[in-house]
């Protein structure tokens, strides 16, 4: 069981026997008074969502998943194709069920597929992935908005706000659990 | 990553807060951190440390050197809570108190208006606040609503029906922060009586705390009351709250004897607790309380 403090983006939970992924998360507390675990759940295998508030001593089932580690070949069209280094067997998983993960997959990274019942429903990638980026505006010096971030857009065509010195064909490490710029790798 | 911006606007703006309170005339207090009993609060988990507890507030210390005659002070420290993390909560994180004698919640709100129409100054930002694309006025006359009527306006249902179904917290937070603080920064006004622990209770209506928050922006930025300085009274409420803390299966700590005794001598004040990194977000411009801090929890 995870308890509302254990509560966080990605956390993947069974509700009246089906699969949910929390795909929002937030924590309030009014002046002295409950804290509030506001989640929104999608059900892994209809895509629906619902929104609900939890307190202190709310708790939600672990859900029942199997994982195996498989290879990211390529994608067509909205299906992603990923391979099981074992024995070979290949599978598609849809860019639905994919969500937020299509943000981080890069062509040979191995990642955890999800399966509930047998049916593959999702992926549980590396904490960190190492992106290239492909599209960065030069910094302007002496710029005096006190920004102190700016974005680029990396391989997978995501965006992410990272300080003023990164720039294009650098590769920077990205949280996949928060989709923030960690920090700039060397190679 | 470390945003250099949020840390720079930090300290100008820690600058002015001692300014402004030195100027007045405040003492600047650091009382202990870590300490043997706190204020017992049903929803405020307190951090252990062999055998004491880490300040949730300085608050009663600060009320003992009130108690002992020293009539004005101010206070910059850490505070901690279990398990509160969110865009706008830290585990640690720091507070600003202020404390003066013969003043109640009135005089305190005008102490809110004068402080942040001064550091607006201190900012250069000329009495106006833009945050999240939001302009807020700080020069024109701040707003007071009472949280009764708050509830009467912005949420399906009375005040009194949201505590018997306990959900005053839940409706406060989705129905009435969110119009709180957009034209000019909020004062939510007299608290029901329950909710105010160590405030005390308005001499017109005691089904009410003269307790306020202040919002600016639908975010919560202080919480003040006038003191109660009943000792009996307040050992009452401890208890009661005690109680509260275990029908939710917590062990409440022990009291506070010191402080209760010291209560006798402590003059009629009023005092107020404001959370610094939320007030830095409010000048820096930041969504997330993570910017204004040099590391979070989780970066250490």
């Amino acid at each position: 069981m995870y308890s509302a403090s254990e509560f966080r983006k990605g956390l993947k939970v069974q509700i009246d026997g089906e699969p949910y992924v929390m795909t929002d998360f937030s924590f309030s507390k009014p002046g002295k008074g409950q804290a509030l675990y506001r989640a929104r759940l999608r059900n892994m295998i209809t895509g629906n969502a619902f929104e609900k508030t939890f307190r202190s001593n709310d708790k939600l089932e672990k859900a029942a998943l199997e994982e195996r580690t498989m290879q990211y070949l390529y994608s067509q069209g909205d299906n992603y194709v990923f391979m099981d280094n074992a024995n070979y067997e290949q599978l598609e998983i849809s860019k639905e069920q994919l969500g937020d993960a299509i943000n981080f997959l890069v062509d040979n990274m191995d990642v955890e597929v999800l399966q509930y019942n047998g049916r593959p429903i999702g992926v549980t990638l590396p904490n960190f992935v190492n992106l290239k980026v492909t599209q960065s505006d030069p910094w302007v010096k002496g710029d005096t908005s006190g920004s102190d971030s700016k974005p680029v857009t990396v391989e997978t065509g995501y965006v992410v706000q990272v300080p003023p010195f990164i720039e294009e064909g650098d590769k920077l490490q990205i949280d996949t659990r928060t989709g923030a710029y960690v920090t700039r790798v060397k190679e | 990553m470390i945003f250099t911006h949020g840390l720079q606007m930090r300290a100008v703006l820690i600058q002015a807060l001692r300014t402004f309170f030195i100027d007045r005339g405040y003492l600047e207090v650091d009382t202990p951190i870590r300490i043997p009993a706190l204020a017992p609060e049903a929803y405020i988990e307190p951090l252990t440390s062999e055998g004491w507890f880490l300040q949730t507030s300085p608050e009663l210390c600060m009320k003992r050197l009130l108690a002992a005659g020293i009539h004005r002070i101010f206070q910059l420290c850490k505070c901690f809570r279990k398990g509160e993390r969110g865009d706008r909560h830290l585990p640690e994180f720091t507070m600003l108190e202020w404390y003066a004698a013969k003043s109640d919640y009135r005089d305190l709100m005008t102490d809110c208006e004068a402080l942040l129409r001064h550091l607006a100054t201190a900012m250069g930002k000329a009495g106006v606040l833009e945050w999240q694309g939001r302009r807020i006025d700080l020069g024109s006359e701040w707003e007071r609503i009472t949280v009764a009527e708050a509830f009467q306006r912005y949420a399906p249902c009375t005040v009194e029906e949201a505590l018997v179904q306990d959900r005053f917290d839940e409706l406060l937070v989705e129905y009435v922060e969110p119009h709180l603080g957009m034209a000019t920064p909020t004062f939510l006004c007299d608290y029901p009586a329950a909710l105010g622990a160590l405030a005390r209770l308005s001499p017109t209506d005691s089904a009410v705390a003269e307790r306020f928050e202040l919002y600016v922006a639908g975010l919560e930025l202080a919480n003040g009351f006038s003191e109660l300085v009943d000792p009996m009274e307040q050992r009452a409420r401890f208890l009661a709250e005690q109680e509260v803390i275990r029908l939710r299966g917590r062990a409440p700590g022990p009291l506070p004897e010191p402080f209760l005794v010291e209560l006798v001598e402590m003059p009629s004040a009023a005092g107020i607790a404001l959370g610094v990194d939320r007030l830095v977000m409010l000048f820096a411009g930041a969504d997330n309380i993570d910017q204004v801090v040099a590391f979070t929890p989780e970066g250490l």
